[in-house]
């Protein structure tokens, strides 16, 4: 009997390995260990956690070895007797103390590293990074430029198209969070609605976005480079769809980026300014829809019962113009109809709002101009 | 008797009660959130379930004390109600100190990080919190438009010279004085005088219905007089959850005092080494007590 | 007093004696270990290969939620409390527990509560979709109405948690047979004394924080919304008071049954029975100040970190005597390997491990990376699955002769254990690799990165699932048609409760034993 179950166990573990091995063929660069990353911090991280893992796995040799020692050399079945001792404070004493000196070794390097991740102070560029369901919103303090982040459109076709995958799927956005190489970024963390966390593990920066608080992080990476993270705090449906890509340039490129950025923002003013054909409104509205708008109230406007309110027939879409507008510009607080006013320019959001109004059945046959948007924000 | 057979415990029959019992609970629950989600017969489930409890813990109760008369308890059993009674309490302790601990937790921590820093700034409008919080982060940063406004008053101490107009002052001489009569109640008692045992304990049960009363009467100004709500930011919150969660369990506590009362006059229940109906009240009672005296100071004094 | 079983279904639903309402817990837990088990399998074929195949993200969620609330509250738990139920009256001496009509309502409650927690499945918006954690305000402003629902059933829950936990401290501590010192207790009996304190101590803690979210989300309170002055963050400090605890409460038992069955196979006394019962309470009091280390990352004060960081590591220190112990209890022992004791050492081995990733993720500087991966994933799966469920299927192979009479098959036994011990480390230790490697824990699709891991997870799985089936048929075999099992039933085994006929009588110790 016991024989036979030490064959089965060799059998076992050796379907085991078999088992994982197409697994560590298939891939190449399969990835086992944690990201090193590009930072002086993320490095002292990887470290650490290198020391601790060994650490543990030296423990870990000295007590199974033992263990096992014992339960092959002092088996009944090998004609072992049983001792009869039960007691040792030596020993007792000995197995506390010596763990306890292992940890307080351990402390030092830890507290060393910590310090260094709260040391916010004296940074050269501050960026306020804001969660939302589930999208990022950056914002350049003092430079005048901000803008959202959301899950690429490529990825996004890919999530139920049953096909093989992209390299980058799920951890591209439609637009890239830049930074200077060479300076301290500050990163202020905050949410919107839930809690979110924002992670880029190349940075090792992780922190939770807590609405109605600012959390502070920092970083400074010395290399230009691109890096990609993901929410990493449960924020709802499409919690494992709000990627993050930090992207580190020269400060020179940096800063000509910003300037581009100020540029569009005033092309987006000026074609606030145009009138547009309702096709042109629904179509354009088609695309906006399906990028904001569908993760929650569906492609097929009919929304998720009980979470998500249907636009198909919706009071609000086919009533009194000025409630959808705040709707859709003001959002509804409180829940997760978050306002779309930085979000949409007012091209978008007239074009989305003349959209809702005129599909899925909601014929009202009213077009919203870009003008209707930029009144009704000025209203305010 | 045979000792031999004599059981050294007594392991009652077997009971429907635990059965219904869970039954009666689930109905009240499931009654209550229907009837909170706004779901047409909650009401009425919940009042089912409630009323179901209710009657079997009556019976419950019923079956145990004529166990005891009957002389079926061994003092053994009667330890095991001692140390049933002592750690239910010890659970109601945490249950309040979870409540405490939030009180703590938000003027010691959150308050000051809502009022200092790029989170004061950027997004309250520079927010400046003082307890009690009569101004809402809400109203720093939105006005009139917020949603979360502040108390218009708060109950907080008025300086020692006014305490005799002071509600909470005399909530606190009725309770420390209703701690007393019950100590007093159960020496007599002690002493086999149930004329006097009778008399302390309704005294007692007569100041816990007296307090409920004035608490309401609190609650009514809070509401009336000095928009002081539940929806008044977290002042608001905490002031209404524990002294709400203390006035539950007073009504509990003189509810349960009350029907020792009832015991002992209309059925003579009770003597000097048979009691613990009596005394698992008491230690409750004394137990809301000290509560209040915790209140009385982290809620109202250091108001 | 003679009482005998009652007949028909009355006995169950009726009853008052320890060993009827032990078994029932036991069934209890075992249905929502498979419940439980559906979800995760559930979970794991979604996460079988990148890309939506089986179901949507919003119901993925309420899987994940659900599998991690019925495993800890529906499974874990209520197995010890069986475990309790059935052992600690006959390990002291005790006729009975001793409140046993309220012992029949603790469990009563049970499947009440639970049946209220899944219903939500089937009403609108679905049901609990926040995480087993269900931190603020996810589950108060933006939950699905059925939170409600939630609410209430963690608070009878809790109810009935409370009430189990006062009736074995009552028991444990009023009703030993004369000479059963509280230095003699079996370990089973210490570490369940141990744990229900800190039951009495966090479930009312619990009932506090769901009370906050449902005054939050119907009363208009602001606890954890800082626009009234309040802080979701709040939420996670109470929530985790009760939660880590919580953590220990799902081992501590285990420890119990692990030294019990340990030094029975090696034939020998356990080793350093003092020490393990203080680093027991060692570990139950760290347990309290130990809560933010799943808080690392929220942006607490430099200072709050560090004080939670090195309390945490502390806690290996008393746990590194217990598995000591038992090493050395194995030392120089006359060891055979049957169910029972392969389970307790792969408990010992693959608890350690987890117990290892444990204290990584108290490094709080690396728990920047680790936290809310896989890795944590990893880590409470070595501790949970070969933790508590294993020492839970060693103490079921252990004492179930005793209970039935009959002895299971051990060859049988064998298979199960093996095909559980392959299947779970096939599905939980590929975690740690795509969890160090950066995949976020609670998502229903990701990066092809993490694709090899995922599918070699998944299908881990389903050979542990497959060995769970088998046990299930070898308890019910085992019942039905097994040998008939010996009083002592196995060699080295000491204590009372192998001093009574197997399977046990109905009524145990009527007249208390003299305990030398
Ligand atoms: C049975 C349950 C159980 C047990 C026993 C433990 C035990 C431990 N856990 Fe675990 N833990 C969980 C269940 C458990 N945990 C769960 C469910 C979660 C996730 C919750 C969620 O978010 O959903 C979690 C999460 C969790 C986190 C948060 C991670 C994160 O979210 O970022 C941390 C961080 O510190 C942690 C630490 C520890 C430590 C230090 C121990 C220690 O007790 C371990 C001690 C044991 C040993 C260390 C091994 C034996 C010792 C020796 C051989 C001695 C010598 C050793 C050395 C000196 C190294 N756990
Ligand atoms: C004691 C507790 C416990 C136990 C035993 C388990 C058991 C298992 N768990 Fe775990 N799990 C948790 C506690 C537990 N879990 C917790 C607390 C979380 C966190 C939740 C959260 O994030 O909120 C979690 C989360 C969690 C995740 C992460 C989900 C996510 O982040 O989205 C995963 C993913 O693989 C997983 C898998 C499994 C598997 C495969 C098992 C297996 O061991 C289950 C095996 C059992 C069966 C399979 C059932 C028996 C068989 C049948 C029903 C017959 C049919 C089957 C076949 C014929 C094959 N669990
Ligand atoms: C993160 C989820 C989410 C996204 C994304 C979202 N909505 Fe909503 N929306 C909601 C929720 C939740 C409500 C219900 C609010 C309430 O309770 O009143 C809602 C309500 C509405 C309503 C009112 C419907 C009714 O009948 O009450 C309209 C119109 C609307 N949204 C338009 C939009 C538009 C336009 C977009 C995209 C540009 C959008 N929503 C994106 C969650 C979302
Ligand atoms: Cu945002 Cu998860
Ligand atoms: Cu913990």
């Amino acid at each position: 009997m016991l024989i036979r179950s030490n064959r089965s166990l060799s059998l076992l573990l050796a379907c085991l390995i078999l088992a994982m091995l197409p697994g560590i063929g298939s891939a190449g660069e399969l990835q086992l260990n944690m990201t090193e990353g590009v930072t002086a911090v993320s490095q002292e991280v990887y470290k650490l956690h290198m020391t601790i893992l060994w650490v543990c796995v030296a423990i870990g040799v000295v007590v199974f070895g033992a263990m096992f020692y014992s339960m092959f050399a002092h088996r009944k079945s090998r004609g072992a007797k049983a001792a009869n001792f039960h007691e040792s404070l030596k020993l007792e004493i000995l197995w506390t103390a010596l763990p306890l000196f292992i940890l307080v070794g351990m402390a030092f390097p830890a507290t060393s590293t910590l310090v260094k991740i709260y040391d916010t102070d004296n940074a050269d560029l501050d960026i306020l990074v804001t969660g939302y369901q589930w999208k990022w919103k950056y914002e350049y303090l003092g430079k005048d430029v901000s803008f959202f982040s959301n899950l690429s459109a490529k990825s996004k076709d890919q999530i139920y198209d049953g096909k093989a995958k992209s390299e980058d799927y799920l951890l591209d956005v439609d637009k890239v969070l830049y930074i200077p190489t060479g300076k301290k970024v500050r990163f202020l963390v905050t949410a919107q609605d839930v809690i979110h966390s924002w992670w880029v593990p190349e940075l090792a920066v992780k922190r939770d976005a807590i609405p109605g608080f600012i959390n502070e992080a920092w970083t400074r990476v010395e290399e230009p480079g691109l890096f990609h993270g993901q929410c990493a705090e449960l924020c709802g449906k499409d919690h494992g769809f709000m990627p993050i890509m930090v992207e580190a340039l020269p400060p020179e490129k940096f800063e000509q980026w910003l300037e581009e950025q100020k540029a569009e923002a005033l092309a987006v003013a000026e074609a606030a300014k145009q009138t547009l054909s309702f096709d042109e409104l629904y179509s354009q509205g088609e695309a906006v829809y399906n990028q904001y708008c569908s993760a929650c109230h569906q492609a097929n406007g009919q929304g998720i019962p009980g979470n998500f309110p249907a636009i198909a027939g919706s009071k609000v879409a086919t009533g009194e113009l000025s409630g959808h507008l705040s709707v859709v510009i003001k959002g509804v607080s409180g829940t997760s109809m978050q306002s779309f006013a930085d979000q949409l320019t007012p091209v978008e959001a007239a074009a989305v709002i003349t959209f809702q109004r005129n599909a899925f059945g909601n014929n009202m046959g009213q077009s919203v101009q870009p003008i209707d948007i930029v009144k009704y924000q000025q209203g305010q | 008797m045979d000792t031999k057979d004599t059981p050294s415990y007594y392991v009652p029959e077997q009971s429907k009660l635990p059965l219904f019992a869970s039954l009666g609970l689930f109905l009240t629950v499931f009654g209550l959130g229907s009837w909170i989600n706004g779901s047409g017969n909650g009401s009425t489930i919940f009042l089912i379930g409630f009323a179901l409890l209710g009657f079997v813990l009556y019976r419950w109760f019923a079956i145990v004390i004529d166990e005891n008369i009957r002389g079926m308890n061994s003092i053994k059993l009667k330890t095991s109600y001692v140390w049933g009674m002592g750690w239910f309490i010890f659970s109601e302790v945490m249950f309040f100190a979870a409540f405490f601990g939030a009180l703590f937790y938000v003027r010691t921590f959150a308050l000051p990080w809502l009022s200092e820093g790029p989170t004061s700034e950027i997004l309250w409008n520079g927010f400046k919190g003082e307890w009690p919080l009569m101004e809402t982060p809400d109203m720093a940063a939105n006005g009139s438009d917020a949603a979360m406004s502040g108390p218009g008053e708060n109950m907080s101490n008025p300086g020692l010279s006014h305490w005799l107009g002071w509600l909470p002052f005399w909530n606190t001489s009725i309770l420390l004085l209703s701690s007393f009569t019950v100590h007093f109640a159960h020496t007599s008692l002690k002493k086999d005088d149930k004329k006097w045992f009778n008399i302390w304990l309704g005294i007692t049960v007569a100041l816990g219905i007296i307090f409920l009363v004035l608490q309401a009467e609190e609650y009514r100004h809070a509401y009336a007089d000095l928009g002081l709500t539940l929806n008044s930011g977290i002042y608001g919150t905490t002031f209404f959850l524990l002294t709400g969660f203390h006035g539950l369990h007073v009504t509990l506590g003189t509810f349960m005092l009350l029907v020792q009362w009832l015991r002992s006059v209309f059925k003579g229940h009770f003597n000097h080494d048979d009691c613990f109906g009596f005394e698992a009240s008491s230690w409750y009672w004394h137990f809301v007590d000290v509560v209040w005296l915790g209140l009385f100071v982290f809620v109202y004094i250091l108001g | 007093m003679a009482h005998g079983p009652a007949k028909g279904i009355s006995r169950w639903l009726f009853t008052t004696n320890h060993k009827d309402i032990g078994s029932m817990y036991l069934w209890f837990s075992f249905a929502m270990f498979f419940m439980g088990g559906i979800f995760a399998l559930v979970i794991r074929a979604e996460l079988f290969e990148p890309g939506l195949q089986i179901v949507e993200p919003a119901f993925f969620n309420q899987m994940t939620t659900l599998h991690g609330l019925v495993m800890v509250f529906g499974a874990v738990m209520p197995a010890f409390v069986g475990l309790a139920n059935w052992m600690l009256p006959m390990m002291v001496g005790a006729p009975d527990m001793a409140l046993p009509r309220m012992n029949n309502w603790s469990f009563w409650i049970l499947p009440f509560a639970f049946a209220m927690m899944t219903s939500t499945l089937f009403m609108e918006g679905g049901a609990p979709n926040f995480g087993w954690t269900f931190y603020a305000p996810l589950s108060t402003t933006y939950a699905p109405d059925s939170v409600t629902f939630f609410i209430f059933a963690v608070h009878i829950m809790g109810a009935s948690s409370i009430m189990g936990a006062i009736n074995i401290v009552a028991t444990i501590l009023n009703m030993r047979a004369p000479g059963m010192t509280l230095m003699k207790m079996p370990l089973f009996v210490w570490t369940w004394l141990i744990t229900a304190y800190l039951l009495i101590a966090v479930m009312p803690v619990l009932a506090g924080v769901v009370t906050m979210m449902l005054m939050d989300i119907h009363f208009g309170t602001s606890f954890f919304d800082a626009a009234g002055g309040g802080d979701p963050v709040l939420f996670q400090h109470v929530f985790w008071f009760f939660g880590h605890p919580e953590v220990y409460i799902m081992i501590l038992p285990a420890f119990g049954v692990v030294s019990a069955i340990i030094p029975t196979f090696a034939r020998k006394p356990l080793f350093g029975y003092s020490s393990m019962v203080y680093a027991t309470a060692s570990i139950a009091f760290l347990s309290f100040i130990v809560w933010a280390h799943h808080m690392f990352t929220v942006g607490m004060p430099l200072f709050g970190e560090l004080v939670f960081m090195y309390a945490t590591m502390l806690i290996a220190v008393p746990t590194g005597v217990k598995v000591f112990n038992w090493v050395t209890t194995m030392w120089r022992g006359s060891m055979t390997f049957e169910t029972p004791m392969l389970f307790s050492i792969a408990f010992v081995i693959l608890f350690t491990i987890g117990g290892f990733s444990g204290l990584m993720l108290a490094i709080a500087p690396a728990d920047f990376q680790y936290h809310d991966t896989y890795f944590v994933v990893a880590h409470f799966h070595y501790v949970l699955v070969p933790g508590a469920i294993f020492s839970i299927t060693a103490a079921v192979y252990y004492w179930l002769p005793k209970w039935c009479g009959k002895m299971y098959n051990e060859t049988l036994g064998k298979v199960h254990f093996w095909l559980a011990f392959a299947g779970l480390n096939i599905t939980f230790f590929p975690m740690h690799f795509s969890g160090l490697a950066g995949m976020p824990r609670r998502i229903p699709d990701y990066n092809p990165l993490w694709a090899d891991w995922n599918m070699i997870s998944s299908i881990g799985s389903l050979l542990f699932g497959a060995a769970q089936v088998l046990f299930l048929y070898i308890v019910i075999r085992t019942i039905v048609s097994g040998r008939k099992a010996t009083d002592g039933v196995w060699d080295g085994a000491e204590g009372l409760e192998w001093t009574v006929a197997s399977p046990a009588p109905y009524h145990t110790f009527t007249t208390p034993p003299e305990v030398k």
